[in-house]
Order: structure tokens, then C-alpha cells, then sequence
């Protein structure tokens, strides 16, 4: 179950509490994060929105140990990322969050076998183990004849399943999608949220996302918005409830 | 090993640009490859010089003779084992191109003295006993294509007219350092046969029995020699090859500052395409570490590809000046210390490409690991 009112009994995935984020940009101070209480249960999808500027990408930085907080806290699975050094958060990122980004980011001079498995080079797994884990992926994104192209061979919906496979090749603890669906055209993008969908409720992914785009975000168990730094309410959507 | 074929796309995603890169380390590399040559050869055999030897030389000038009587009181000097002598002939082979080093030497005390050159026994017994007969370095008989057996003739310039020799034997140096641009004949063919300067010799080189003898020996031969009509100027062999290769200047300083100069634009060339491949790259490299790749290993990347290419282009270029050094020397044997390009220059060359290539990558493979991957996110 979603909460964003801080009063979650601490049993969740994960857990945000009074999550403040300033920069300074001159001699003006801006406040992008206020602070913030977020609950997310394993199995949720979460979908955030909000204008531009609202701190929805901030948030998704702060939740994968891309950046650190002004002051609060973020614990995933018993882990506080926020007291981490860069070095264990480092490690940490690989063994626990996929990213999923607006512009793909793929690595262009490799083929998406490659790229997809690019975060198993991290591991001990061997060669052949590594090719089963890439084809396994590969198959869930249904690119499996698509192994040996490299991106610019590819459609922009595919490059975003190469980029999804890339994600969750290393069986990842949570998604973070960061405006998934936003480069892609209408059909593309109904394709790629079903895809996310089904890795939420056929392989038990939890993931969170950022999107400017309603239909997207329907897909979403909970809806919830970011407007000033601040998470206002969840909203029931199709796919759950807050 | 898992990761290379990560830096090898990387290295041939822009393919021209690292050919460029790798062919300036290639250019670079054989011009050291050569440079080191040079240097080796215009230091006159120094390198290649005994220690065991001392040269004595007209203490007017080296091209003024010594007298031939000189080989027996040289040999009552206390301290020596062995002596020989030699004269220079200067004679041309076909035409004024074909010049290459000829000496007229006492054939059996030369050979006993210069125990560096490799001659089949066979060969040798030709040598000693055919008066017209030469030995041939092994360099200078390919260049000319001769071979044992043949009538060589050659037209003097200091003793004028047409002179013929037999090519009894062919000789390979005992270490790379040792020149086999030249060719020695008998000093009686040449004492028979010259019009003038008969009774003399060009200089005399003494063997010693204690290498750490020579100052001591040196000063007796001077001193025995003092106040003749001719007297002398003794040296260790390689202080003798030093002062006849400072002739031609400081070759030395000349070479160092070419290669330093070439080095240092090479740093640059290849910091340059470094910097250049880091900077399109730093989406991609926010990428890998979004996904758990550490700044160690996103800085060893960066700095592995620099050492690639650099790897690379070095030991192409090493490889083709050592192949050009193997055709010969191409001044015909004006470079009296070879030219060769010794396995330690080369491991030396080796070792300056892979320090040029790190360093040239280590300021982009630096702000590599710095790169702020919300920073460079933002940026894609």
C-alpha cells in the first residue's frame, strides 16, 4: 500500500521520511523537495506527476542513489541509501534498481545483447550464464531476433524494451522510469506501458515512474502528484488503489 | 577480459579519428626506432667498444700515420696482451656511392684482438693464407650481394689505381652493437702494392691484460713515445669512438631533443583525441555508472582505451623501425657503431608509448570518474 502522509508502520519497501532537497543556483536557494513521506509496498506500481520542475526526477534520482538529500532519509529494504558512501552506493544501485530513461541510453557501438548485458558484467556470473540470463530478458521483451542489432537499427519502442531488458536483467529489487513513454509515438508507447505492466503483475516488479502522460500513468496502481516539492495525495487509478 | 569488448567498441566507434591516433604513435615510435639507431651509430662503436682495448693514434691528428717499428715496442709495454694495428683506405666500389669503410689490417694479430667478429675457421684459414684475400661483414656483403669466393675490385683514392681482393670469408658480429659495414684486407697486400707511406700504419690498437690498467698503460705508451717524431695519443677505445663521433657534433643532445619534442607533441595529439572521446561520451559513461559500474572501473575503462591505442600504434611503429634498421645501414657503413636497433631500446620504446598513452589518458579518465551522473543525465 502507497502512503505519502509518513505514518506507514515501516514494513514497506520503501521508506521516505521528511526527504528535503535544496540547490543553490547564484544567490538564490530553491527548495525542489519538502519534506516528503513516501510508503511503497513490494509489487507497487507508482506513478508520479506534476508540472515541470516539481521535483519528479529529483525524486527518482534521490530513490536510486543517483543524488543525496538535503536532509531525510530513504531506506529500501531495510538499507538506508541516504547514510551510504558513494562506493556501497554504487553497489547497491546494481544489485537493487533498474533504470529505465526517456531517451533509451543505449551504449550505440554495442548490439542490444550488449547493452543488455552490461550490468552482468558486474557480476561473477560466467559467459554462459550471462547469455541465458540476456536471452531470457530478451525474450520477455520479445526482442529475441533483435539480439544482434545495434540501436540505430532499431525502432524507438524497441530501443526502449532493449533499455527495459537492460533493467531487469540483473533482477533488480525496484524500477525507476523516468518518463518511459515520452520520446515514443502513441502506439509505441501503449506498447511499452503494457510491458511495464506486465513486469508489475506477472513477474512481481515494483516499479515507479515518472510521466507526464495520463494514459501512462494509468496503468499505474496509484497516481500520485508532486506540485512545489511537495506529493499531494494519491489517486485510485485503473490499475489499484492508493 | 570481460570488459574489452565494451572498450573495443568504443575504441572503433570512431574509426578514423583512432587510426589518426594510432598512426601518430606509429610515425612517433619508428622515428624513435630510428633516432635510437642513429644515435647508436654515430656514437662510433662506443657501445660497442672493449673495454680491454686502448687506440693508439699520431698525436698530431688521427689521419697522420704511425710508424710500423712502433708494434714491437708496443708489445715490450708492460700490461699488454696483445697488439694490432690498422689503416684506413678509402677506396670506392663501382662509384663515389659506393662508399663503405675498408681497413688494412694485420690479419692474424686483428683477429685475435677483435674476438667479436664470428668467422667460420674455414673462412679464416682463406683469409690468412690468400694475400689479396677480405673478410666482409655480413651487412656490407648484402648490401652488395657478395659472397665467398668473389673477385672484388675496388679503385683507391688515397692510393690510387684498381685494387682487387678475394672475398675469402664473410663475419657476423657477437652482439647487436658491432657494425659489419666494413671490410678488412691484408696490411702486406697493402704495403706491397702502395706508392707511398710504406713502413706505416694508421693506428695501433692495444689489448689489455687489466682492463683496469688502462690509465696506467696509456701513460706509459705516451711517455715511451714523447719528444719522437712521432708521437702519441692513447685512449680507451670508447673514449676514441666518443671524440670521433663528436666530430659530427652532439649528435647525442640533437637526438634527445627530437625525441622529447616528438614525444611531448605525441601527448598531446593523443590527450587531445582522449579528451575529445571522453567528453561525446559522457552520456554513456553517466549510463554505466546509473547502473553500478564504480569510478574505478569507469576510470579504468577510459585509461585502458588510452593504453590500446597507444599499445598499438607503439608497437607497429617499433616493429617497422626495427625491421628498417635489420635492411642495413643505409649510409653504407657511416655510422661506425651499426645501425641497430637494440631489444632493450625497443622495450625502452615500449615503455615510453604505454607512459605517453597514460598519461594522455589519465586527466579524461579522471573527469570521467568525476562525472556527476545527475549532472551528466541531465545533459543527454
Amino acid at each position: 500500500m502507497v502512503r505519502v502522509d509518513g505514518k506507514g508502520d515501516g514494513t514497506g519497501l520503501i521508506r521516505v521520511r521528511n526527504l528535503d532537497k535544496q540547490y543553490r543556483r547564484g544567490s538564490e536557494e530553491i527548495h525542489v523537495l519538502q519534506g516528503l513521506n513516501l510508503d511503497v509496498d513490494k509489487g507497487d506500481f507508482v506513478a508520479f506527476m506534476g508540472p515541470s520542475g516539481s521535483g519528479k526526477t529529483t525524486l527518482l534520482n534521490l530513490l536510486g542513489g543517483l543524488d543525496l538529500p538535503t536532509a531525510g532519509t530513504v531506506n529500501v529494504a531495510g538499507d538506508e541509501i541516504t547514510a551510504m558512501s558513494a562506493h556501497k552506493l554504487t553497489r547497491w544501485r546494481a544489485r537493487h534498481v533498474g533504470f529505465v530513461f526517456q531517451m533509451y541510453n543505449l551504449i550505440p557501438v554495442l548490439t542490444a545483447f550488449q547493452n543488455v548485458e552490461l550490468p552482468l558484467l558486474l557480476t561473477k556470473l560466467s559467459r554462459a550464464e550471462r547469455r541465458k540470463h540476456v536471452e531470457t530478458v530478451l525474450a520477455v521483451v520479445g526482442l529475441s531476433d533483435r539480439m544482434d542489432h545495434y540501436p540505430r537499427q532499431l525502432s524507438g519502442g524497441q530501443e526502449q524494451r532493449v533499455a527495459i531488458a537492460r533493467a531487469i536483467v540483473a533482477d533488480p529489487t525496484f524500477l525507476l522510469c523516468d518518463e518511459p513513454t515520452g520520446d515514443l509515438d502513441r502506439k509505441s508507447a501503449g506498447e511499452i506501458m503494457e510491458l511495464l505492466g506486465r513486469l508489475v503483475h506477472e513477474h512481481g516488479k515494483t516499479m515507479l515512474m515518472v510521466s507526464h502522460d495520463p494514459r501512462a500513468a494509468e496503468r499505474a496502481h496509484v497516481v500520485l502528484h508532486l506540485d512545489k516539492g511537495v506529493l499531494v495525495e494519491g489517486t485510485a487509478s485503473a490499475g489499484g488503489e492508493a | 577480459m570481460k570488459f574489452l569488448r565494451l572498450i573495443w567498441a568504443n575504441l572503433v566507434r570512431k574509426k578514423i579519428r583512432t587510426t589518426l591516433t594510432i598512426g601518430s604513435f606509429v610515425v612517433a615510435l619508428f622515428l624513435y626506432g630510428l633516432l635510437v639507431a642513429i644515435r647508436i651509430g654515430f656514437a662510433g662503436g662506443a657501445d660497442a667498444a672493449g673495454v680491454d682495448r686502448l687506440n693508439v693514434i699520431n698525436k698530431t691528428s688521427l689521419i697522420m700515420p704511425l710508424p710500423f717499428s712502433y708494434r714491437d715496442q708496443l708489445k715490450q709495454t708492460p700490461g699488454i696482451s696483445g697488439v694490432t694495428f690498422a689503416t684506413w683506405f678509402g677506396g670506392v666500389y663501382q662509384d663515389e656511392r659506393n662508399f663503405f669503410p675498408q681497413f688494412a689490417v694485420e690479419a692474424e694479430s686483428w683477429l685475435a684482438v677483435y674476438a667479436e667478429y664470428v668467422i667460420p675457421t674455414e673462412q679464416r684459414r682463406a683469409f690468412l693464407q690468400d694475400r689479396q684475400g677480405c673478410l666482409v661483414g655480413r651487412s656490407l656483403a648484402k648490401r652488395f650481394g657478395w659472397k665467398v669466393g668473389d673477385r672484388v675490385p675496388l679503385r683507391g683514392t688515397i692510393w690510387t689505381g684498381a685494387w682487387e681482393f678475394n672475398v675469402s670469408g664473410l663475419f657476423d658480429a657477437a652482439r647487436p652493437e658491432v657494425g659489419t659495414d666494413l671490410m678488412l684486407f691484408r696490411y702486406d697486400y697493402l704495403e706491397e702494392r702502395r706508392q707511398f707511406g710504406k713502413g706505416t700504419v694508421g693506428w695501433y690498437v692495444v689489448k689489455l691484460a687489466n682492463p683496469d690498467d688502462a690509465v696506467k698503460v696509456t701513460k706509459i705508451i705516451d711517455d715511451r713515445f714523447a719528444n719522437s717524431p712521432f708521437e702519441t695519443l692513447t685512449q680507451t677505445e670508447k673514449a676514441f669512438a666518443a671524440s670521433f663521433a663528436k666530430q659530427m657534433g652532439n649528435v647525442e643532445f640533437l637526438v634527445i631533443v627530437i625525441g622529447t619534442v616528438v614525444f611531448f607533441t605525441l601527448l598531446l595529439v593523443a590527450g587531445n583525441t582522449m579528451a575529445i572521446a571522453v567528453r561525446e561520451r559522457v552520456g554513456e559513461l553517466a549510463v554505466l555508472k546509473t547502473i553500478g559500474y564504480s569510478d574505478l572501473a569507469v576510470l579504468s575503462l577510459v585509461l585502458v582505451e588510452a593504453l590500446l591505442i597507444a599499445g598499438q600504434g607503439g608497437v607497429l611503429g617499433l616493429a617497422l623501425a626495427k625491421a628498417f634498421t635489420l635492411a642495413g645501414d643505409p649510409t653504407g657503413g657511416m655510422l661506425g657503431g651499426g645501425f641497430t636497433l637494440p631489444w632493450r631500446s625497443l622495450g625502452i620504446g615500449l615503455a615510453l608509448t604505454l607512459a605517453v598513452g597514460a598519461a594522455a589518458g589519465i586527466l579524461p579518465a579522471v573527469s570521467a570518474m568525476r562525472l556527476r551522473v545527475v549532472d551528466a543525465l541531465r545533459r543527454v
